[in-house]
C-alpha cells in the first residue's frame, strides 16, 4: 500500500465525516426552536464540516502528485470569520429582543465593580 | 480504478448530495423565518455550503482555480453577514 493509496483513503474518510457534519448542522437550524439555539448548530458544526471537506481537499491533491496548500487559507479565513460573524447573528438576536433577556444578578443592581465604596463590603 | 479511487469518488458523491440537501434545508430556515436572525444566519449558512459544493467541484473536475474562487465566495460571505447584522444594528452599515 503506497502512500498514494493512503491518502486517497483518508481523503475518502475526510469527505465523509464532512458530509455528515454539514448535514447535522443544516438539519439542527431547521429543527432547534429559539433564535439562540439555533445559532449554535450551523456556526460551530458546518464550520467543522467544511474543514473536514477542505483537508480532504489537500489529502487527495497529495495523492494526485501535486500537493498544495491553499486550502489551510480558505480553512483558516473560516475558522476566523465564523465566531465573529456568530457574534454578530448573536447582537442581533439581542437587539431585536427575541430571546429571553439574561437574569439579573441575584444581590447587586449592577456589576461590583461598578458599586460605590461604601457598600463593596456589603 | 482501484478501490481507494471508487471510495473517494463514491464519498464525493455522498458529500455533494449532504452539501445539496443542506441548502435545501438552510433555504427551508431563510423562507421561514420567523425571525431577521433567522434569515442572516441561514444566508451565511448558504454561503458555506456553496463554498462547499465549489471545493468538490474542484475535486471532482481536478482543476485548481476553484480555490481561488472559494477564498472570494469566503470572503464576500463574511462582508455581507457582517454587513446586514450591522445595517439591523445600528441602521446604517458605515457610519
Amino acid at each position: 500500500m503506497t502512500l498514494s493509496t493512503i491518502a486517497t483513503f483518508a481523503a475518502a474518510i475526510s469527505l465523509l465525516i464532512g458530509a455528515v457534519f454539514v448535514l447535522v448542522g443544516a438539519i439542527g437550524l431547521l429543527k432547534f426552536n429559539d433564535p439562540m439555539t439555533r445559532l449554535h448548530a450551523p456556526t460551530k458544526v458546518g464550520t467543522l464540516g467544511i474543514g473536514m471537506l477542505l483537508l480532504a481537499s489537500i489529502l487527495y491533491a497529495l495523492a494526485q502528485g501535486d500537493p498544495s496548500l491553499h486550502e489551510l487559507l480558505i480553512m483558516a479565513f473560516l475558522f476566523v470569520t465564523a465566531p465573529v460573524s456568530a457574534n454578530f447573528i448573536a447582537k442581533v438576536t439581542i437587539h431585536r429582543g427575541t430571546c429571553e433577556t439574561p437574569p439579573s444578578p441575584p444581590k447587586d443592581s449592577t456589576w461590583s465593580t461598578l458599586n460605590a465604596p461604601d457598600d463593596a463590603q456589603g | 480504478m482501484t478501490i481507494a479511487q471508487g471510495l473517494f469518488d463514491f464519498a464525493l458523491i455522498i458529500a455533494m448530495v449532504a452539501l445539496a440537501v443542506g441548502q435545501v434545508l438552510c433555504m427551508a430556515r431563510l423562507v421561514i423565518g420567523p425571525t431577521t436572525a433567522d434569515r442572516i444566519l441561514a444566508l451565511d449558512t448558504m454561503v458555506i455550503n456553496a463554498l462547499g459544493l465549489v471545493v468538490a467541484l474542484g475535486m471532482h473536475q481536478g482543476v485548481k482555480v476553484y480555490f481561488e474562487v472559494g477564498v472570494l465566495v469566503a470572503m464576500l460571505g463574511f462582508v455581507s453577514t457582517v454587513a446586514l447584522a450591522r445595517f439591523i444594528l445600528r441602521g446604517d452599515i458605515i457610519e
